[in-house]
């Protein structure tokens, strides 16, 4: 399986106009064009007349190049950011649910406690856990968790963003690990 | 208002001073605002409310007889002014009637704005009567599309569809717009109007002038090449780039090619005129770009039907890429100097830089390579057997006829198919803007309405459209629309009582087993079908009648005429590159086929010579 920390894949994040129908022209540009999407991650920016779109792409279905030339083709694109894992700061979200009978309860309470993850709700056979950070960790705990049985398990896909030009004292670089 | 009483002056600055318009005042304002003098199309529920306002509009409305009528007529106006086609229709049924046109104007980068009604806002989503997911369905086949949700955007969206579709690489724009925000009895779809000074598109500014170190790069290559040639391609004429290219070619002395998007934009007169490559190109301006050192290509694409298999496709040259779209640039062919602008402008940049440089004094010797060329030219033209005695008309004879005996800037229109790939060989186009085609999409049925659009926007120019029989049955029904509207366009329907293209690929590559190709010469009878529609109408069966009709035919203005050719069903275009064949093996008239083959004996036997040396 293709994982998103994989060479091929690469991630783009994508400045969009907040006008409706733009999520459907990206992914219908992917499908027509037979680039294939390995994640997508939607919200607005602090600027409501904006939207980021982090997509992470299968570089192995197209040249990267051509990709973002043709998004860019797209109307409501204002800008494409290629982010390679070395110059950006990714994070991701994982909630899963794993089959946990009295007995290996505890060992799965033990991993989400390495993980620094939380326990989201507990039942009779079973365990809510979520877990956040960079995508190979998440890629990491869910491999470890499935030795246990994985009812459920849901990843955000993930969100990128440069990192920030450490030669310039920015007040904000607190708190970005 | 009676009385001469001077009105209470409250009232007075409201009625000079306030502007209300409903959405559909809006509408047609705002075209009238974008000079927009003919709009193509056909009413329905969905758009009501905006024909009401076209009745005291000053633009010219030309009621179609079907909506892919409307697109192909925007299309061919668009195609023969330079200014952006315009077609307006209903919702549902109507707007996916326009797909076809939009794909069309998509591939072939044609300035159009295509306005479409759509069911009221509340109803949309609720699968309504004449609703369909019109911006959904569009969206690949659009430069861009817009869904206008509130009348006071009007304005400002009709500004941003033709800024869009005029400017950059050049395409269709659809703007949906849904009935009750037209709708004159709707208080909420009135608002004061204005029209916009600014533009609203963050994500949108086309580079037009490329840089100079790219500029300077592609006058590098071009001085060191020995065997260039220049691969013209659609955005010169998109450019307006004609003249600029004509300087460059003749400063430069180096053989120009003209794609079938780019036929006219280069003399075929001028000697340093090749035609038309690829797959059925003639064999110099195929063999010509096989050899070539330097391919410099200005406003082409790399499309499949002009570089055949892509691996051998010009394989020892250098490739300059001049096009505004950098999507295009590495898409096809990795360009070894990328020059992203706008054609026009590149191609002054670079004859500046030329002349800066010493040209046309300082201008490599190019005798060698324009001796080469020219030889190929004197083996290798195109050619054709005369239809002997009571055999019907040879097609290409049919379109000598035509060339000749028509004004030189008679605007010349194709539909898809054996006679599209004849018109574009046989005609000898001397004047940008007259040739209109379908060449990326290869639309049949496109050449009687594009022509009928041409033909509303330069009244005063000879319009033929050269049409088969499979095309002509597709569309005809416009024929209606330019009898009723007095657009007197002319059509030569080469009927040779076969889907011709299709049934030379069978006689080809199916070992002549013909499938579904045949339509017969009889039914319809296209005389009487002709006449029905308005038309004047001729059939010629033989030879000796060629002229004669044509001229009877080019001299009536008040109608359409339409004359039915009658010719031979077995004529192959020639040459050829099978589809996905090599450029190296293109396949020439019969009658060249034994000194080909002994050409490339020659050449084998030299070749390996060379190597054992
Ligand atoms: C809308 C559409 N349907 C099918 C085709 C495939 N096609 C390409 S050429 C051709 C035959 C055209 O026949 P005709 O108009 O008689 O022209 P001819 O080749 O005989 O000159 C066909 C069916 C097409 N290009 N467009
Ligand atoms: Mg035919």
């Amino acid at each position: 399986m293709n994982r998103p920390g994989d060479l091929a894949h690469h991630t783009l994040s994508v400045l969009v106009e907040n006008k409706a129908g733009v999520l459907a022209r990206v992914a219908d540009l992917f499908a027509r064009r037979g680039y294939n999407i390995v994640s997508l991650a939607v919200a607005p920016t602090d600027d409501v007349a904006f939207s980021r779109i982090t997509i992470v792409v299968d570089v192995e279905s197209a040249p990267l190049e051509q990709i973002v030339k043709q998004l860019f083709k797209l109307i409501n694109i204002v800008e494409i950011q290629e982010l390679s894992a070395f110059d950006a700061v990714e994070r991701e979200l994982m909630i899963a649910t794993i089959e946990a009978p009295t007995e290996t309860r505890t060992q799965i309470v033990e991993l989400v406690n390495i993980f620094e993850g939380k326990i989201l709700a507990v039942g009779p056979a079973a365990i809510t856990v979520s877990l956040d950070g960079a995508p190979s960790k998440i890629d990491d705990f869910e491999t470890l968790l499935r030795d246990y049985g994985i009812r459920d398990l849901q990843r955000t896909g993930r969100i990128a963003l440069p990192k920030m030009d450490r030669s310039v004292p920015v007040l904000r670089a607190v708190g970005d690990s | 208002m009676t009385g001469a009483t001077a009105p209470d002056s409250a009232t007075t600055s409201e009625t000079t001073t306030s502007d209300r318009v409903n959405g559909g005042e809006a509408l047609i304002r705002s075209l009238e605002m974008e000079d927009v003098e003919i709009v193509f199309g056909y009413p329905g529920g969905a758009i009501l409310p905006v024909y009401d306002p076209i009745l005291d509009a000053g633009l010219r409305h030309v009621l179609v007889r079907h909506e892919q009528g409307a697109g192909h007529m925007a299309e061919g106006y668009a195609h023969a002014t330079g200014k952006p086609g315009v077609c307006m229709v209903t919702s549902g049924p109507a707007a996916t009637n326009v797909v076809t046109p939009l794909a069309d104007a998509m591939l072939d980068s044609v300035p159009m704005v295509c306005i479409t009604g759509q069911v009221a806002l509340p109803a949309i989503g609720t699968d309504a009567f004449q609703e369909c997911d019109t911006t959904g369905i569009t969206r690949s086949v659009t430069k861009h599309n817009f869904l206008v949700t509130r009348a006071e955007d009007i304005p400002r969206t009709i500004r941003e569809a033709f800024h869009i579709a005029t400017t950059g690489r050049p395409g269709p724009v659809l703007v949906d717009i849904p009935k009750n925000i037209v709708d004159a009895n709707n208080p909420d779809a009135y608002f004061e109007w204005e029209w916009p000074e600014d533009l609203d598109l963050p994500g949108y500014n086309p580079n037009l002038t490329p840089a100079d170190v790219d500029i300077n790069a592609a006058v590098d290559l071009i001085m060191a090449a020995e065997r260039p040639v220049l691969y013209v391609g659609g955005g010169v004429l998109k450019a307006r780039g004609a003249q600029a290219l004509l300087e460059l070619a003749e400063m430069t002395d180096i053989p120009v090619v003209t794609t079938l998007m780019a036929r006219g934009a280069f003399p075929d007169k001028h000697e340093l005129c090749l035609g038309m490559p690829g797959m059925h190109g003639n064999y110099t301006a195929v063999t010509a770009i096989q050899r070539s050192d330097l391919l410099i290509a200005m406003g082409s694409r790399f499309d499949d039907r002009v570089t055949g298999k892509v691996g051998a496709f010009a394989p020892d040259a250098k490739v300059v890429h001049f096009d505004i779209d950098p999507a295009e640039h590495g898409k096809v062919r990795k360009p070894d100097v990328s020059v992203v602008g706008d054609c026009r402008i590149s191609m002054e940049l670079l004859n500046e830089e030329l002349r800066q440089r010493g040209l046309p004094a300082a201008n490599p010797d190019r005798s060698p390579w324009r001796q080469q060329v020219s030889g190929w030219q004197e083996k290798f033209p195109l050619t054709y057997e005369q239809s002997q005695d009571g055999e019907l008309l040879k097609p290409q004879y049919v379109i000598e006829r035509l060339r000749d005996l028509s004004p030189s800037d008679t605007i010349v229109c194709s539909g898809v198919g054996q006679h599209q790939m004849f018109a574009s060989q046989y005609w000898e186009f001397n004047h940008p803007y007259t040739w209109i085609n379908s060449g990326g999409l290869g639309t049949m049925g496109f050449s009687i309405p594009a022509a009928i659009g041409a033909k509303a926007g330069m009244p005063d120019r000879m319009v033929w459209a050269i049409d088969g029989d499979g095309c002509f049955q597709m569309t005809a029904q416009e024929l209606v629309t330019a009898a009723v509207e007095k657009i007197p366009v002319k059509i030569a329907l080469l009927n040779n009582s076969y889907l011709g293209m299709v049934r030379q690929w069978q006689s080809l590559f199916y070992e002549e087993r013909l499938s579904e190709v045949h339509l017969g010469y009889d039914v319809p009878n296209y005389v009487m079908w002709a006449e029905s529609m308005g038309c004047v109408a001729f059939r010629v069966e033989d030879v000796d009648e060629v002229d004669a009709v044509i001229a009877k035919a080019n001299e009536i203005n008040d109608r359409p005429v339409v004359i039915e050719f009658r010719c031979h069903a077995d004529e192959n275009v020639y040459p050829m590159v099978p589809a996905g064949g090599s450029n190296d093996d293109v396949i020439v008239d019969p009658s060249q086929t034994p000194l080909l083959e002994a050409e490339r004996a020659a050449a084998a036997i030299a070749a390996a010579e060379g190597e054992t040396a």
